[in-house]
């Protein structure tokens, strides 16, 4: 009895630094680049493999730059857009999907596709179908439409889990007490999904704002977002201080933007949820 | 709320007056599921003003009966009316009836007093008339000063106050209550169980039901109809139904829940004598005879197999030494198998000598200490007056589909719930002639 308590403490003592160290590991892997190119932007220096002394200068010049504030200012209305699209259309279809009909699971399936298909060919095919074949100009519709297509997926799966979450009841106890189907909808139905929603946008605006691959095929004369400028200045003239600082600024906001939805819509569900 | 005991008025359970028009009625309804009949050619009806419960197992079809009257499913066939006017295809929204569910399905998103006063803006209300009424029910479920709270904040049984305050506050003709207790502890149950009561008589809404727990049954309703695989079994007031069941099923599925015993013996018809015209009939079970009152529209020859209920506390134990129970009260020797002390009452489970598997379980009241001298060598007889014997319709299989004959089994509503008088114009009809 005694020996097996010991081998236990002695597992469960090893256990002690193991687990905390593979969890610094797993995050120094994947946090160390980018908190390098953190440092690295405030670099007073053009190097970017020494650090010489703190200066903001080169976020000075992004501010200065008019082709970086229109890439922001288009991919920030890109994201604002695809992200009230994908909702609105999601949460439909969402919906739609919620009550058992003929060949609901290839529906289903045929929703998820965008998450399985590379996005060089979402990317190709596209722009084969919406400029060629639709004659749809590149620019920021081609790019709307891109976007939805890829962040629908997204919308769907969310908003559908929080549907099958919700209980039957509620909706007929609104019936039950004179609401009619569109009344339902909108004081009952609505409201509680609110929270997946509003998470499904959020994830659809961060999945616009980061986009590079697909954007590259469809962003048209002038109009390109940031990550596509980002990319094509890091390839044309390699990693300079003003990209570094450019990158570092993205980070920073996609992060602020998704810790800020996910802190918001989990206080609301957690009012909903008793 | 106020979860310590109030003082509340004896509760006097009577019928209301029947008026005309019964509040609900249901005229053979029938849905099916797949290839599942839930309710079949189903017809009650239900008085004004009347505490109405539907008691079955699960699985007898209470649960559907309830949501076709709400309307949200339809039935197949029959008709369903409320205060005369069929309902069937008009949707729950614009039925006069409201809910009060099992899983309370208060909106999570609304306030408790939002959502006591969904309903009533869905009426129209406004401003003061709707604080107004809001304040009223939420003060009759005793929770006034919640207003503000969200239902998570709430305990179950506070959310199923809220709830039903939800569903009065329309004013419904009737008000549907599908197993709204089921969900709590035993205790708030039972406090719950004296606020339903008490909140009916103040209301004077009709209250239809749905229950599995026969206690919660006999406790609220003034009357009360017992459903079995989708068809009404017997209806009538508690005391009927529990102290002259119509079926076997009945005397079964309303039993003790200590000890489980249905009290339901399985003999052959010895003797049938008519003195004056009081027809007693003695039914051999093993070594014992045990005396019944025969109805008089009931005929039985000599030898034939027939079953008989006796309520364990009708029933009394006679030791070894004891005279025995008199002449002229059934006569059962017994061995006894099991004794459970439950606090007012100690439930014995006997064996009947000479028929295997015959069980019979006798309550006695624990006037004495426990511990305290038990009459010598235990019990060896069993006695109770003819009058306490119900005979039962045979029906031993316990399979619906095998219908009794019409001389063996006359229709509930005539089986000894009024025995010689009309059915009740608010009475039931239950089908159970032959197809």
């Amino acid at each position: 009895m005694a020996q097996v308590d010991r081998g236990w403490r002695t597992a469960r003592g090893r256990r002690r630094w193991v687990l905390p160290a593979a969890v610094v590991g797993a995050y120094a892997f994947l946090y160390a680049p980018i908190l390098w190119l953190a440092l690295l932007s405030f670099n007073d220096s053009r190097s970017v493999s020494t650090f010489t002394g703190f200066s903001l200068r080169w976020y000075a010049e992004l501010l200065a730059d008019r082709q970086v504030l229109d890439a922001l200012w288009l991919t920030v209305r890109l994201a604002a857009s695809t992200a009230l699209v994908a909702a609105v259309l999601g949460t439909l279809a969402a919906w739609a999907l919620r009550r058992p009909f003929r060949g609901r699971g290839l529906w289903s399936a045929v929703l998820a596709m965008p998450l399985v298909v590379p996005e060089v060919v979402l990317g190709v095919s596209l722009l084969a179908f919406f400029v060629k074949l639709a004659g749809v100009p590149l620019g920021f519709g081609a790019l709307l439409a891109a976007h939805v297509t890829f962040s629908l997926s997204f919308v769907v799966i969310v908003v559908r889990a929080r549907l099958a979450g919700l209980d039957p009841r509620l909706e007929e106890a609104a019936a039950d007490l004179g609401a009619g189907p569109l009344t339902r909808w909108r004081t009952v139905t609505l409201p509680v999904l609110w929270p997946a929603i509003g998470a499904g946008a959020a994830f659809a605006f961060v999945l616009s704002f980061d986009d590079v691959v697909t954007s590259s095929y469809l962003s048209g004369v002038g109009g390109t977002p940031l990550p596509v400028l980002v990319y094509g200045q890091a390839s044309r003239r390699g990693v300079s201080p003003e990209i570094v600082a450019l990158s570092t600024s993205m980070v920073v906001l996609s992060t602020v933007l998704l810790v800020v939805a996910v802190l918001v819509m989990a206080r609301r569900a957690r009012h909903l949820d008793r | 709320m106020s979860e310590e005991p109030r003082e509340t008025p004896a509760r006097v359970q009577r019928v209301p007056e029947p008026s005309g028009v019964p509040a609900v009625e249901l005229r053979g309804v029938t849905r099916s599921y797949a290839d599942q009949v839930a309710v079949r050619e189903l017809s009650l009806r239900v008085g004004e003003g009347e505490f109405f419960s539907v008691l079955g197992p699960s699985g007898s079809g209470k649960t559907t009966l309830l949501r076709m009257v709400a309307g949200f499913e339809d039935p197949d066939g029959g008709a369903i009316l409320l205060g005369g006017r069929d309902v069937v295809g008009v949707p729950a929204y614009r039925r006069d009836v409201n809910t009060v569910f099992q899983s309370y399905a208060l909106f999570p998103h609304l306030s408790v007093w939002d959502n006591v006063a969904y309903g009533l803006r869905r009426l129209g209300l406004r401003r003061a008339e709707l604080r107004t009424r809001v304040g009223d029910y939420l003060e009759l479920v005793q929770l006034a000063g919640y207003g503000r709270r969200r239902p998570h904040q709430l305990s179950g049984g506070q959310q199923q106050r809220v709830a039903i305050a939800r569903a009065l506050a329309r004013r419904p003709r009737v008000l549907l209550l599908d197993e709204p207790l089921a969900a709590l502890d035993a205790q708030l149950r039972a406090q719950l169980r004296v606020e339903l009561t008490r909140i009916q008589r103040e209301v004077g809404t009709t209250f239809l039901y749905v229950t599995h727990d026969q206690e919660e049954a006999l406790v609220l309703s003034h009357r009360l109809a017992v459903l079995r695989a989708g068809r009404v079994e017997q209806v009538g007031t508690p005391a009927d139904v529990y102290e002259r069941p119509a079926s076997r099923f009945v005397a079964e599925f309303i039993r003790s829940s200590t000890t489980g015993g249905s009290n339901v013996l399985e003999g052959t018809v010895r003797t049938v004598t008519t003195a004056g015209d009081v027809a007693t009939v003695e039914v051999a079970v093993g070594e014992g005879s045990v005396l019944a009152e025969l109805p008089p529209n009931r005929a039985l020859r000599r030898g034939q197999p027939v079953a008989v209920a006796v309520r364990p506390e009708k029933a009394r134990l006679y030791a070894g030494e004891d005279a025995g129970p008199p002449s002229g009260w059934s006569r059962v020797p017994v061995r006894l198998r099991d004794t459970v002390y439950t606090g007012a009452a100690t439930e014995h489970l006997v064996e009947v000598v000479g028929a295997p598997g015959a069980l019979l379980t006798v309550f006695t009241q624990n006037t004495r200490r426990a511990g305290e001298a038990e009459p010598g060598g235990g019990p060896v007889l069993a006695g109770w007056e003819p009058r306490f014997s119900v005979l039962l319709d045979d029906d031993p299989s316990g399979d619906a589909s095998s219908e009794p004959s019409g001389a063996a089994r006359p229709p509930a509503a005539e089986t000894g719930l009024t025995p010689g008088s009309a059915p009740d114009p608010v009475g039931v009809t239950a089908r159970s002639d032959v197809r």
